[in-house]
């Protein structure tokens, strides 16, 4: 979890040589800076754990074999002369404990401290040193979990967020305007870090509502824009989500979800805005969802995206929440050869040979011509939230009314509803018992469907192209799900949401389901102890 | 040069005598004086009375919400430079619902003119308060009278140190047109603040009492004194002065977003290859 406050804070690091997806709820090793992290975490070691601590630091001495007393504080004053960097000395001996080595350590430190001078890294490095080789020589059982330095192929360590902001850039992003919000507002730091290399405007509004509009702005003025939120600031964006139906503007919006209602759990995690964004904004418009369920997901599904924004001139979520958002996942493989890039606006070259430019023309498609004011020659680019002719200007009778409606919402629909990917079958292909989940929990439904014995015929189906839901005639999803004897759904939300989209969509009801609302992620082991009722 | 023909929008449907129909052909008349062609300008506007405005124009238009006219044409001024931006609004869609964006607009000083059809009431609505209705104006929703003292919209411009802040009069065609090419042509954001009058809503702040009172401010005043720009921006009553009353010329925006400073955004193509080594750093 991150706290943004003085106070407890911890911070969970999964280690393996196998690939991993999620979160545990146990810990082998506890590293606890002060007493108040031994008090609440104490439970949460596994047999054969251990608990490194300083008992100066604690003011305690614990008895117990699995605790381990280690000096941070002593260590940090005789070697690097400062107490502050006990923390060091604890992160040297954690990797003293496992035997791992210090090089990367020491270039994080490098990396970290080196706008601080040399000296202060050289005390760092020291300090770390000195933890590692306590810990190597004082600890009897240092080779206990046998993990060893990584061989091979390097690895990724990226956030949810960065996924998306990255995939933001690769797909021509150009313009991001925000006001600050957790757990979204990494993605403006990234971009804002970025700026500079790539040529982005990144601008911080006076609130959500400006946010979203400068964003359309832009959109309308011809660059690939994004905004990016929480719950929260998306209420206030929604007004501007119904203009970008009207006025068939483009868009990108990210809600990075955490608990509500209101200012709720501003660092906790939850699934619970999906139906929120869905009904999201007065009036009738088309829009898709997308909720990636790996930071991989994240970068790619941005990129699909701004596609689909640009090629049907409709809003595209990318809704995700704390947890994906900000935890830090490793992985191979991301590359940028997947990615696409169609540019659907007009300039005049494009438009050479149309006689008389209208924003909203009808078409067989329901996709007008999206010219750029200014650069496209003589023509005028009209746009208007009233409803509007073919030219955009201002109308109120009916038959205009109708033709419009099939036009940007009608027509559109089922050639979006084409592009849309079905979801994703993992572990058994004819399942008796199927574990659906949507966005984040994949990884944790996955490695949970793993540890089912194979005689169980188990399987994952995970949504993270939320809607509109893709067609049945490609993968039969539905006809699956009602093969199979047990059907759970698998929520971080209270009301279970997506079950309901999936009643409401196509008629569906699963057998049971499971919510979780206390703010924190499902971990492996509380999801298969919920699971212990059904299987 | 462009001419009127090439001005001609759709037909208003504004009451007749309204203080709008000057206002339009006032605008008009500005941008063929500046010789700017209607591919060149881009007209941002909110609802009311005054947002059906860039209809009756033709140029590129973004009519898009109530109160939110500045934001979009901020980040229109961002993505593409080149244009020439004017946002208009009217006085509760830009002082009351957009007031916050109004505030920040003044900050962030791009090169746009901001026009305020100030008609001192909701006219699209029919008749309630706005910010700078008169305190003590009875109206249907308040039967007691206005309870709030009026905002004055170029005070609170000056303190905030707006880069160009006007008031003129849509019965003095000659004067508003002068203005209007002023704040056009001036580098930065330009408020021209328009009194106009209501002719089916407003029955105190009329044609005539409107001519009773203004006056254009003289030749021998220096608009590039705050303290006595703001104390000229209070004079309201039996004497209504107009003109441009303060003047700071700082850098725009535009000018201080580096993205932007080798050509518009905009005209910056996209190259995957450019950035795909970003994934690197990851590893």
């Amino acid at each position: 979890m991150s706290r943004i406050r003085g106070g407890h804070n911890f911070y969970q690091i999964r280690l393996s040589d196998q690939k991993i997806t999620a979160s545990r709820e146990m810990v082998d090793i506890l590293l606890a800076l002060d007493l108040n992290t031994i008090e609440i975490h104490r439970k949460s070691v596994d047999e054969g754990g251990f608990i490194l601590y300083d008992s100066e630091i604690a003011k305690k001495k614990f008895e117990e074999p699995e605790f381990i007393d280690i000096p941070f504080r002593k260590i940090a004053l005789d070697v690097g002369k400062n107490s502050v960097m006990a923390n060091t000395v604890a992160t040297g001996a954690a990797l003293g404990i496992l035997d791992l080595g210090l090089e990367a350590l020491k270039k994080i430190l490098r990396e970290t401290f080196s706008r601080k001078g040399e000296e202060v890294v050289q005390a760092n490095i020291a300090c770390a040193e000195a933890g590692y080789k306590y810990a190597l020589t004082n600890c009897p059982k240092c080779e206990a979990f046998g993990i060893r330095e990584p061989e091979g192929k390097r690895l990724m360590i990226i956030t949810g967020l960065q996924a998306i902001a990255m995939g933001a850039i690769m797909s021509g992003c150009k313009f991001y305007s925000a006001y600050p919000m957790s757990p979204s507002t990494g993605i403006m730091e990234y971009l804002a870090s970025r700026a500079e290399e790539y040529n982005l405007v990144v601008e911080q509004a006076e609130d959500e509502i400006a946010a979203i509009n400068m964003a359309i702005g832009a959109s309308f003025a011809g660059v690939r824009a994004m905004t990016g939120t929480s719950g929260g600031g998306f209420a206030l964006m929604v007004e501007g989500l119904s203009l970008i139906g009207m006025t068939e503007t483009p868009l990108v919006i990210a809600e990075m979800q955490r608990p509500g209602p209101a200012t709720g759990f501003p660092t906790r995690t939850e699934q619970g805005d999906l139906l929120f964004v869905l009904h999201a904004g007065h009036g009738e418009f088309p829009r898709v969802i997308f909720e990636p369920g790996t930071p991989k997901q994240a970068f790619y599904l941005t990129n699909r995206a701004f596609e689909l924004a640009e090629k049907y001139q409709i809003p595209v979520f990318i809704l995700s929440d704390q947890y994906l958002a900000e935890s830090e996942w490793t992985f191979e493989e991301l590359g940028s050869e997947k990615l696409i890039y169609n540019d659907y606006r007009l300039r005049e070259e494009d438009l050479k040979g149309v006689e008389d430019y209208k924003r909203y023309k009808f078409s067989s498609t329901g996709i007008s011509l999206l010219a750029v004011p200014g650069e496209a020659g003589k023509h005028l680019v009209v746009a208007d939230s009233d409803e509007h002719d073919e030219e955009g200007h201002i109308v109120e009778d009916s038959e205009t009314r109708i033709k419009m409606v099939q036009k940007r919402l009608l027509k559109k629909l089922p050639l979006i509803k084409k592009e849309i990917e079905t979801p994703f079958l993992y572990g058994d292909p004819s399942p008796k018992i199927v574990l659906v989940g949507h966005g984040s929990t994949y990884g944790v439904i996955k490695e949970v469907v793993d540890t089912i014995p194979k005689d169980k015929k188990a399987a994952m189906l995970h949504f993270s192209q939320i809607y509109p839901f893709s067609e049945r005639d490609r993968f039969d999803y539905i006809g699956l799900l009602e093969n199979a004897d047990l059907t759970i759904c698998i929520e971080n939300n209270a009301t279970g949401q997506f079950a309901r989209l999936i009643r409401a969509e196509t008629g569906f009801e699963f057998s049971h389901q499971i919510s979780k609302y206390d703010g924190r992620p499902f971990t492996i082991e509380n999801l298969k102890e919920e699971l212990h009722a059904y299987i | 040069m462009p001419t009127s023909e090439d001005y001609k929008g759709q037909v208003p449907a504004w009451c007749p005598g309204c203080g709008n129909f000057q206002i339009l052909s006032t605008i008009k008349q500005a941008l063929i004086e500046l010789g700017i062609e209607p591919w060149e300008v881009l007209v941002v506007s909110g609802i009311g009375q005054a947002g059906k405005l860039p209809h009756y124009i033709k140029c590129h238009t973004f009519n898009g919400l109530h109160g939110r006219t500045l934001p979009v044409a901020t980040a229109a001024k961002l993505a593409n430079h080149s244009l020439h931006v004017i946002a208009v609004a009217g006085d509760g869609d830009c002082y009351g619902e957009g007031g916050n964006h109004f505030l920040h607009a003044i900050r962030r000083n791009p090169n746009i003119s901001l026009f305020v059809h100030n008609n001192q009431i909701y006219g699209l609505t029919k008749g309630q308060a706005s910010p700078t209705t008169a305190e003590g104006t009875y109206t249907t929703i308040q039967p007691y009278g206005v309870l709030q003292e009026s905002m004055n919209p170029l005070a609170m411009a000056i303190s905030q140190n707006c880069s160009f802040v006007a008031r003129g009069f849509a019965g003095d065609q000659e004067h508003l047109k002068e203005l209007m090419k002023a704040a056009i042509k001036h580098k930065g954001f330009a408020l021209l603040d328009i009194l106009q009058p209501c002719v089916t809503f407003n029955k105190i702040n009329t044609f005539k009492w409107y001519r009773d009172r203004v006056y254009r401010l003289g030749d021998d005043y220096d608009p590039y004194n705050r303290n006595k720009a703001f104390e000229k921006s209070l004079e309201w009553g039996d004497k209504i002065p107009n003109g441009i009353f303060y003047k700071y010329e700082r850098e725009i925006f535009e000018e201080r977003v580096p993205a932007i400073q080798e050509k518009p955004l905009v005209r910056q193509k996209f190259s995957l290859e450019e950035v795909k080594h970003e994934i690197e750093k990851f590893y």
